[in-house]
This record gives structure tokens, sequence and C-alpha cells, in this order.
């Protein structure tokens, strides 16, 4: 409950709302406006300048860089790049490994979260530092020996070798770990009273209550599952078994002069993310506060 | 609760069902429970965390090689020798931390300053969030394919707008300095969301009375912000800064997949250096070593940073507790 608790302060007046009612304020607002909205639209020029140029044709792109409606807007370049890379593999391989990954982290690190924040067990305060320190680790350093591991234990090449490090990140069970905390002590007192199994108090207790932590979890695990690289780089080596960021990477070439189908791709790369982006940008905007500043 | 109590099965006497006033041992079903419950990620945990650092440890003491299985010959520290002599490792350690010295400061200085104007705008907090953070979810790759295309010599647009201003652009790919600045710009535009969402969900727990006060008292908005909203987002600014040194130091993609480390690997960071001796050279004794130096330096670093915190909140503790006697008697 804590942990969300800036979602419902949203309501709460701005210091734009307080501070209109002092000196010359409401000019210095109208200047940040200008401001915040001059620097965002800048921000959007790369992402728009994709999607531009992956809808002219090469030949107008050479002779008329910078002129956008020059030589007519066409949808080649998307037909071309579908078929001459692997595309849907990249996708199937990728939405694959982002749902498994979500469904194993989820489970899993909600209950490692709700055995911590509300059962006493033996044991219970070394597992705790031991996802503390956890939290240092920088995983992004350790790939190699994770590699002699996981190939010593033939997951390579495999789906599991690309879900379970996600699973294995402490952070998750952090998140739901102060989540289950926040639950009323009443409320769980009162299912055990009924005759509740400790099970059934998590399953149909309190994670239906925590949503929003679920949601949390779930997103940022799909999101960095999905955007991964280096892991995947070296986990997934044949062409049609990659995942759209590392097949992706193999477009990339300072020499390339077909523009628009490269553009095109990136545009396919780009799109599903900005889709979910669109539709759970708040969870993501108050996941990544949360998991940011606890 | 009286009416659950009373449907409570019977033969349990009321009094010995409390749940988290008992300091005595839990029953037994709870310790059980939480187990049973714990132990699915513990073992994930220990063995796809913790053991590859177990690995790691292991083989850098080691001849090992990536190319086949076994462990190879015992080596005993020479493999850490090496690194510490390697001045390619040292060159890879401090591309690393040039690449954090140049992202460092404007990451955390704009996203502070943004997030600043755009919590004193009302409209807009959807559109300026889908510009600020949407980069942050885009994958490296992508990223890159779209950032070469727009320093592409002649016909990109980063060339376009420096001969706009008129000055010659650099070689963005092919020099030391143009590649520099090309990878900083595009982190800048990549990962500028991030800290600029912690940065606003900081302003959001300022509590409002404060400007009000400010307000009445004739404080300029130029003034709250100078002497208000930045000092009292200070924790804020300290766990940003943390977060994104720790990140800055892990930089991989956008060199490797930009510049490929070079020209001449003058911007290979430490990650690449690790990649490079344990998958083009094989050899994982020495690439697990050059792992551990790095590690050592990283945690050294974020343990560093608690340790400041943990003493700064005691000391701020202390202060709070202080003053407290003297308000009482003078309220009295």
């Amino acid at each position: 409950m804590t942990t969300l608790a800036p979602v419902r302060r949203r309501r709460t007046p701005t210091p734009a709302a307080v501070a209109d009612r002092s000196n010359g304020a409401k000019l210095f607002n109208r200047l940040c406006a200008v401001c915040v909205t001059l620097f965002a639209l800048i921000w959007l020029v790369p992402l728009v300048w994709a999607l531009i140029t992956s809808l002219r044709s090469d030949g107008s792109i050479t002779a008329k860089p910078t002129s956008p409606f020059a030589g007519g807007w066409s949808f080649h370049a998307y037909s071309y790049a579908w078929d001459n890379y692997p595309l849907g593999y990249w996708y199937l391989n990728s939405l694959v490994i982002a749902t498994l990954a979500v469904l194993f982290t989820v489970t899993l690190c909600s209950m490692a979260g709700f055995a911590l924040a509300l059962l006493r067990f033996p044991g219970r305060n070394a597992v705790m530092a031991l996802v503390v320190a956890g939290l240092m680790l920088p995983t992004e350093g350790l790939v190699l020996p994770q590699f002699i591991e996981y190939r010593s234990l033939h997951l390579l090449g495999t789906y599991w070798a690309l879900v379970l490090p996600s699973v294995a990140a402490p952070v998750s069970v952090f998140v739901f770990h102060s989540f289950f905390r926040g639950i009323p002590t009443p409320l769980i007192e009162a299912a055990r009273l009924d005759g509740a199994s400790w099970w059934r108090v998590y399953r149909s207790v309190c994670l239906p209550i925590s949503r929003p932590a679920v949601a949390t979890v779930a997103i940022l695990t799909f999101i960095s599952s999905w955007n991964a690289f280096l892991w995947p780089l070296l986990v997934l080596s044949q062409t049609k078994s990659q995942t759209v960021p590392v097949g992706l990477a193999s477009l990339v070439n300072p020499s390339n002069i077909q523009y628009a189908e490269v553009m095109a791709s990136s545009v396919l790369g780009f799109l599903p993310l900005i889709a979910v982006f669109l539709v759970f940008q708040r969870q993501i905007v108050q996941g990544v506060a949360t998991t940011g500043l606890k | 609760m009286t009416t659950i109590a009373s449907e409570r099965p019977a033969g349990r006497p009321a009094g010995r069902i409390t749940l988290r006033t008992d300091r005595e041992r839990a029953p037994r079903s709870e310790r059980r429970a939480g187990l049973l419950l714990s132990s699915p990620f513990l073992i994930v945990y220990l063995l796809f965390m913790i053991g590859p650092l177990a690995v790691g440890v292991v083989v850098s003491f080691f001849n090992t090689t990536t190319v086949k299985s076994g462990l190879g010959g015992w080596v005993g520290l020479s493999n850490y020798r090496t690194v510490v002599q390697d001045s390619l490792f040292w060159s890879a350690m401090w591309h690393s931390v040039l690449f954090t010295l140049l992202t460092t400061p404007p990451l955390v200085v704009l996203a502070l300053a943004f997030a600043v104007l755009a919590s004193r705008v009302r409209r807009g907090t959807v559109f300026y969030r889908l510009a600020f953070f949407a980069p942050y979810v885009v994958p490296s790759s992508v990223v890159v394919l779209v950032f070469l295309w727009m320093y592409t010599p002649q016909v990109g647009l980063v060339p376009k707008l420096f001969s706009a201003v008129g000055l010659t652009s650099p070689d963005f790919i092919g020099s030391t300095s143009g590649g520099w600045t090309a990878v900083v710009l595009m982190t800048l535009w990549w990962t500028f969301g991030f800290n600029f969402v912690l940065y606003t969900a900081g302003i959001q727990d300022v509590p409002t009375e404060v400007y009000e006060a400010a307000a009445i008292d004739g404080a300029s908005p130029w003034q709250q912000i100078r002497f208000l909203t930045v000092p009292l987002l200070s924790r804020t600014t300290s766990l940003v800064l943390i977060l994104q040194i720790l990140a800055s130091l892990k930089v991989f993609d956008q060199i490797y997949l930009l510049l490929g480390g070079g020209p001449n690997q003058s911007t290979r960071p430490v990650i690449e250096y690790i990649y490079d001796t344990g998958f083009t050279s094989y050899r994982g004794g020495y690439g697990a070593a050059a792992t551990m130096v790095y590690f050592v330096i990283i945690v050294a670093i974020s343990a560093a940073w608690y340790a400041l915190r943990h003493y700064r909140t005691a000391a701020a503790e202390r202060a709070d507790q202080r003053p407290a006697p003297r308000a009482e008697r003078r309220t009295s």
C-alpha cells in the first residue's frame, strides 16, 4: 500500500496551482510550459524522423534527405523488411520468452515476498539479507561466469536460459514484500480465523488486493526481458531463434544505405513497446518510481 | 472483527490466536508455509544469481577456456596478476569511467531541471511522459539504428544541423571524439526519462503547504525553486546520482552496437573487454578474473554510498532530536 502512495497524491493541487497566487507566477509558469514543451518536441524528433524515413523511398531520401514530402510515401519498405528478415520469428521468440519470464517472476517472487513479509519461519532473516545483498550485484558484469554455468547445465539455446535470470532478480521480491507489508493484519487474522490455510490467504486474500504490485512487476519484467541484449546475444546463436533486439542488431552497419528498409525494421522494433507504453504508461511510470526509490 | 471471531472454528480458544503480537516461536503451520512459499524463489536465486558469482570466483583461479567444458588447470592468482598489469583492461575501465563522467552530470541536471519545470505546468503530463520516457522502453539496438541514420554523413539530420549553425560536423563513427559525442548524445536521449520519472515522483512527495506558505511570504517562483524545491529534493538527487553512476559504469549495448568499441578500441568499455576476452579470445578464466576486479569496484562504490547514506540519516536523526527539548521549553 505504502509503495503506491504517489498515485493517489496526484490529485492534490500542483505547485503550479498554488504558486499562481503569488507575484508574477502566472507568467513564469507560462514560460515553463513553453520551455518543457519545446524540449519534449525535440525529444520526439528521433522517433518521428525514423517513422517518416520508413515511409519514403531510398532514391528520394538520398536525393533530398531533409525534405520529408519529396518523392511520395509508401509502405514498400515495410513489406521489404518483413520479407527479407525473419521478423516474425524474432517477434514470436521475444513474446514467448517475455511471457514466460512474467509468469514465473510474478508467481515465484510474490510467493517469496508474501512469506518474507507476513510469515515467521526459520532462516527468514538470512533469506532477507541475501536478497538485500543481491540488489547490489551488477548482473551485467556476471555474463561470463553465468555463461559457463549455463553451459555446464546444458541450458544454452533454451528458453530457460533467458527466463531464469529475470526470475532470480531480487527487485521483484522487494516490490511484493513492501506491498504485502502494507496489508492490514486484521484482514489476514480474520481469514486465518475462518480456517483458511496460509496458501489460501496468499492466493485468495493477498494476491487479489495486490493487483497494482502484480501489474508493476509484470510490466517491468516484460519490458526488461523484451529489451535484453547482451545475454540473449550470447545464449541464442541461430538467426531464427533470436529475439527482436538481437535480430535487429545484425542490421546495424554504418555503411548500410537502405535507409527506408532499416528504418522500417526499427519502427517495427519500437512500435510494440510504444503501444505497451501508451496502454500502461501510468503503471510503468509508477513502477519505475517505486523500484527506483526503494 | 467480532462477527468473524464468533465464526471461528470450535475448540480453539480466542486468546491463543494472535498472529503478529506473538513473540514466541511461530506455530508449525506458519513455519512450514514460510519455508514452502519462499523456497521456489530461493532455489532459483541461489542457483542462478549466487551460482554465477561462485562459479566466477572459482573459474578465476583456473586456466578455463570458453570453447570446451571443464575447468582446465589451476593457475592460482596468476589471472589476477595479468589483469592488474594489463593496460588494455585499465584503459577499458577508464572508458567506462569516462562515459560515466560524460553522461552523469547532464543526465542528473537536465532531469532535475525539466522535472521542476514540468511540475509547474498543469496540463500535458501524459504528453511529457510520452516524449521523455517512451525512449527508455525502446530496445538499444533500435535506438542505435535510428541514431545511426541520424548521424549518417551528408544525409543524416545531425550533420545537417551542425552545418546549419555553421559548424563542421565531427566524424561520428570514425573518430574517437566524434564517437564519444555520438554515444553520449544517444544515451542522453535514451535514458533521460528514467531520472525524469524519479524526480517527478520526488516532487510529488513535497507537501503543497510548503509552497503555499512560501507564496504567502511573497517568494517569487524562482525563489521557490531555488530555496525550496531543489533543497527538498536532495535525497532524491543523491539517489538519482548513485543509480546513474552504477548504470553508466555498466555501459555496453550502446558503445558495442554503435562503435564496436572502436575506432581502434579507443571507446571499448570494460564489459566489452570482458566479453571480448571471454567470447572472442575464449579465455574464460582470465575473463572471470577481470569480472571479479570490475565487480569489486562496483560493490565498493555502492557500499560506500550505503554507508554514507546511513551516516547522513543517523546524523539527521541526531540533529532532529536536539532542538526538540528546546521547542518544548519555549511553549511551556
